[in-house]
């Protein structure tokens, strides 16, 4: 009954639903003018979650249903009366990215398998913040991963704090920033001790039948759209993380954000990949940090502009340095897996 | 909307028997309930383990991997999950299903209050148990009774039968558009979920005649209709979301009351929707109760009635909408009630059980209102034993005597 083309995670042939080809798009140039994320949305001067939602929403096209779980792009960004979507969008609950693409796919496969809906395939697409995806959300969005019947991409914009509810720290804050509960002061100068969670990679590693996991910044727009692309396209669950710069959260002139995002990369903080298949490929200048072609600029002209860091000493610089060192010359994977062979 | 694609339509399960028949099966109260969503032709379902809800799941994967049934069954790894997915397939105008008991019921809050909110039409389960800690896997009724104020429908039912015909009857409900709320039906824990009984399951012809498809309409998530559902409104909206939401609500008792009609005229069964009344007529004193409870309680009422005593049985079907109408009338000449609640509500007035308090309060306007009386019985499971129903009822003539305060609180069958 099965041939050697049959995908064994599929009943049948006849359940597979296709997912929409979407090629690249080879340049600026290339990229359609019609936006379905446009205005009416209430986020900061600057954001460039927003400008993620905009950049995702165009590399998705209009047969696509958006999933938004609590955070900055539901509260500051889709208000009654206003709503910025121009595509069908749906709040869902701070934890619940992977349960609503879980849902939102599983009530289309089915209403389309049983012929009480049109068959089409439609880009089911969840997004949340880091709060929402590496903090509360990551047991579903871990579930979601497994689930390679569904057709979905799950796209977390981190902005490294629960930036809508006044800046807290959360599990993928990088370490010693200032924020409303990890102040610095006098008697304790680094409160939060814990290094960022390398969310990507071991959604990667731990989910080895999902195929497409990768990390993007949006001052790589055009990169960042073909990957949201790619996602769509290679069918099954996939996850892509984007480090966003946040004015409010990291203090600093919102005219920097695509500055500070370049930083990000070209420091090591941020390395650029994608998880294709199987095949790990890293990408722009995450690539030419390991190739040797592009050396890393020191950590501190990246922490320095922020003032989220202004109560940092040699000290405190020297350990981030240290550790962003270790990222690239001691993991067992630069960049990527964070162990090294006994 | 594009037309549905025919060449794909839905597998429809024959039953031996044809067309029109019921077949007689000996099933317990769960796998009704699995049956109830065959016949429905429900799209989605999710599941996670507890006891002892998650026997439906057994019996609904069951048939989905024996070809009998074609539905997405999608384990979770959470009841937060569970209700969410589902929540979200319903909103692109899936039928789904879903269940939890006990402390599962509560891991998935958040996901219960937005289903509500958002005016989805989900038909659950509830295998009524007691929350931990200590553990404790039989019956209470403080589980699914936790939502009674977000916009829940809830169901008591009683026997393995009246689950089956309840949720189709509730998929009707949720589902009218003058209602889209969500519909709890809660089956006693291991008394009726793991309770075999004779069961009259009805042909899928017979249950499509009584149960349109579901049709999300405007509010249906799509492409081809770009809307946004549950933007941030803030004091703006919510208060006006908020009322349609109670209005609603006030609709459902209508709307209940047309498909128990329709189900009694296809099926030829349901009876009263709200109450069922057991040797009412002349009674002086009348316990009331839910679920299970029923058969000890009727098993006492003939016994007592045998001994000349008048005491009647009033069973309450429906929790929300609350039957306050149905209970004025049937409780108002009544001497004194004696309510007898599987669940407690700690700190409440007169420390009384939930039932016992909601029915106090929907008795307040009515002229010379019987004494009722909150009795707390057969928590975590307790058998409730015909010797207890006898006292409860001899502390109910008690308190029609005035020989017994009704504004205290009894527990029954505590170990001293």
């Amino acid at each position: 009954m099965l041939d050697e083309n049959t995908d064994r995670n599929q009943e049948s042939f006849e359940d597979y639903l296709s997912t929409q080809v979407l090629d690249p798009w080879k340049g600026p140039k290339k990229v359609p003018a019609e936006e379905y994320y446009t205005s009416g949305h209430r986020t900061c001067q600057g954001c460039e979650s927003a400008q993620l939602m905009k950049l995702m929403a165009k590399a998705g096209g209009p047969r696509s249903i958006i999933l938004g779980s609590t955070g900055c792009m539901y509260v500051a960004n889709t208000t009654y009366y206003s709503t910025p979507w121009a595509v069908p969008w749906m709040h869902t609950q701070l934890g619940s990215a992977g349960s609503s693409a879980v849902g939102t796919a599983a009530g289309l496969r089915a209403m389309m398998r049983k012929g009480k809906m049109a068959k089409e395939p439609i880009n089911v697409i969840a997004v949340c913040g880091d709060g929402g995806g590496a903090d509360m959300g990551l047991s579903a969005i871990s579930a979601a991963l497994q689930h390679t019947q569904y057709n979905l991409l799950i796209l977390m914009y981190d902005n490294e704090s629960y930036a809508n509810t006044d800046i807290q720290v959360s599990g993928s804050s990088p370490w010693g920033a200032n924020s409303t509960f990890s102040p610095p002061g006098s008697a304790r100068r680094i409160m939060n001790r814990r290094w960022k969670k390398n969310t990507a990679a071991m959604l990667a590693a731990g989910h080895p039948d999902c195929k497409y996991v990768a990390t993007v910044n949006t001052a790589y727009p055009v990169d960042t759209m073909n990957m949201v692309r790619k996602a769509l396209t290679i069918g099954g669950p996939t996850f892509i993380h984007s480090l966003d710069p946040c004015p409010k959260g990291w203090d600093y002139d919102p005219m920097y954000s695509h500055e500070l995002g370049e930083l990000a990369v070209e420091t090591g903080i941020w390395p650029l990949y994608e998880v294709e298949e199987g095949k790990l490929k890293m990408c722009g200048k995450s690539r030419r940090i390991v190739s040797g072609q592009f050396k890393r600029k020191p950590v501190r002209e990246y922490l320095t502009r922020q003032g989220r860091f202004a109560h940092f000493i040699d000290e405190d610089f020297d350990y981030f340095q240290a550790k962003i060192d270790d990222m690239w010359e001691k993991w067992l994977i630069p960049g990527v897996i964070p162990f090294a062979e006994a | 909307m594009a037309p549905p694609d025919t060449a794909t339509a839905a597998k429809t399960i024959e039953l031996p028997g044809g067309s029109g028949d019921e077949r007689e099966e000996l099933i317990s109260g769960s796998e009704a309930i699995a049956h109830a969503c065959r016949l429905a032709d429900v799209d989605v379902i999710t599941a996670y383990p507890i006891r002892p809800y998650d026997t439906v799941m057994q019996y609904v994967s069951q048939m989905i991997s024996n070809g009998d049934f074609d539905c997405e069954f999608i384990v979770a790894e959470s009841e937060h999950s569970q209700f969410e997915i589902v929540k979200h397939a319903s909103a692109v105008g899936a039928r789904v299903f879903c269940g939890s008991s006990g402390v599962g019921w509560f891991y998935a809050f958040e996901a219960l209050a937005v289903t509500a909110g958002l005016r989805i039409p989900m038909v659950a389960m509830v295998g009524n148990r007691a929350l931990d800690d200590p553990g404790a896997f039989g019956v209470e009724h403080n589980d699914a009774l936790a939502v009674r104020d977000l916009g829940w429908m809830l169901a008591w039912v009683a026997t393995a039968q009246e689950a089956l015909d309840t949720a189709l009857i509730a998929y009707r409900v949720a589902e009218d558009p003058r209602i889209f709320l969500p519909c709890a039906i809660s089956c006693d824990g291991a008394f009726l979920t793991h309770s075999q009984a004779i069961v009259k399951v009805p042909s899928k012809e017979m249950v499509d005649s009584f149960l349109p498809p579901y049709d999300r309409g405007e509010k249906q998530l799509h492409p081809d209709n770009p809307i946004t559902i549950a933007p941030q409104v803030n004091e703006d909206w919510l208060m006006e979301m908020r009322q349609q939401n109670d209005k609603a609500m006030r609709r459902a008792r209508e709307v209940i009351i047309e498909a128990y009609d329709d189900f009694e005229a296809k099926f030829g069964r349901g009876g009263e929707p709200f109450i069922e009344r057991y040797m009412m007529d002349d009674a002086e004193i009348v316990l009331v109760g839910m679920g299970t409870l029923a058969l000890p309680v009727k098993v006492a009422v003939r016994k007592m009635r045998g001994q000349g005593k008048k005491v009647g049985f009033l069973r309450v079907r429906w929790f929300r909408p609350f039957p306050t109408i149905e209970l004025q009338d049937a409780l108002s000449g009544v001497q004194a009630v004696g309510v007898i609640d599987r669940d407690y509500g700690f700190g409440s007035p007169f420390h009384s059980g939930v039932l016992a308090n909601e029915l106090r309060s929907a008795l307040y306007p009515v002229e010379n209102p019987p004494k009722v009386v909150s009795f707390i019985a057969g928590l975590g499971g307790r058998e409730v034993s015909i010797d207890n129903v006898v006292e409860i009822a001899g502390m109910t003539y008690d308190a029609a005597n005035d020989s017994l305060d009704d504004q205290d609180t009894h527990w029954i069958g505590v170990r001293e």
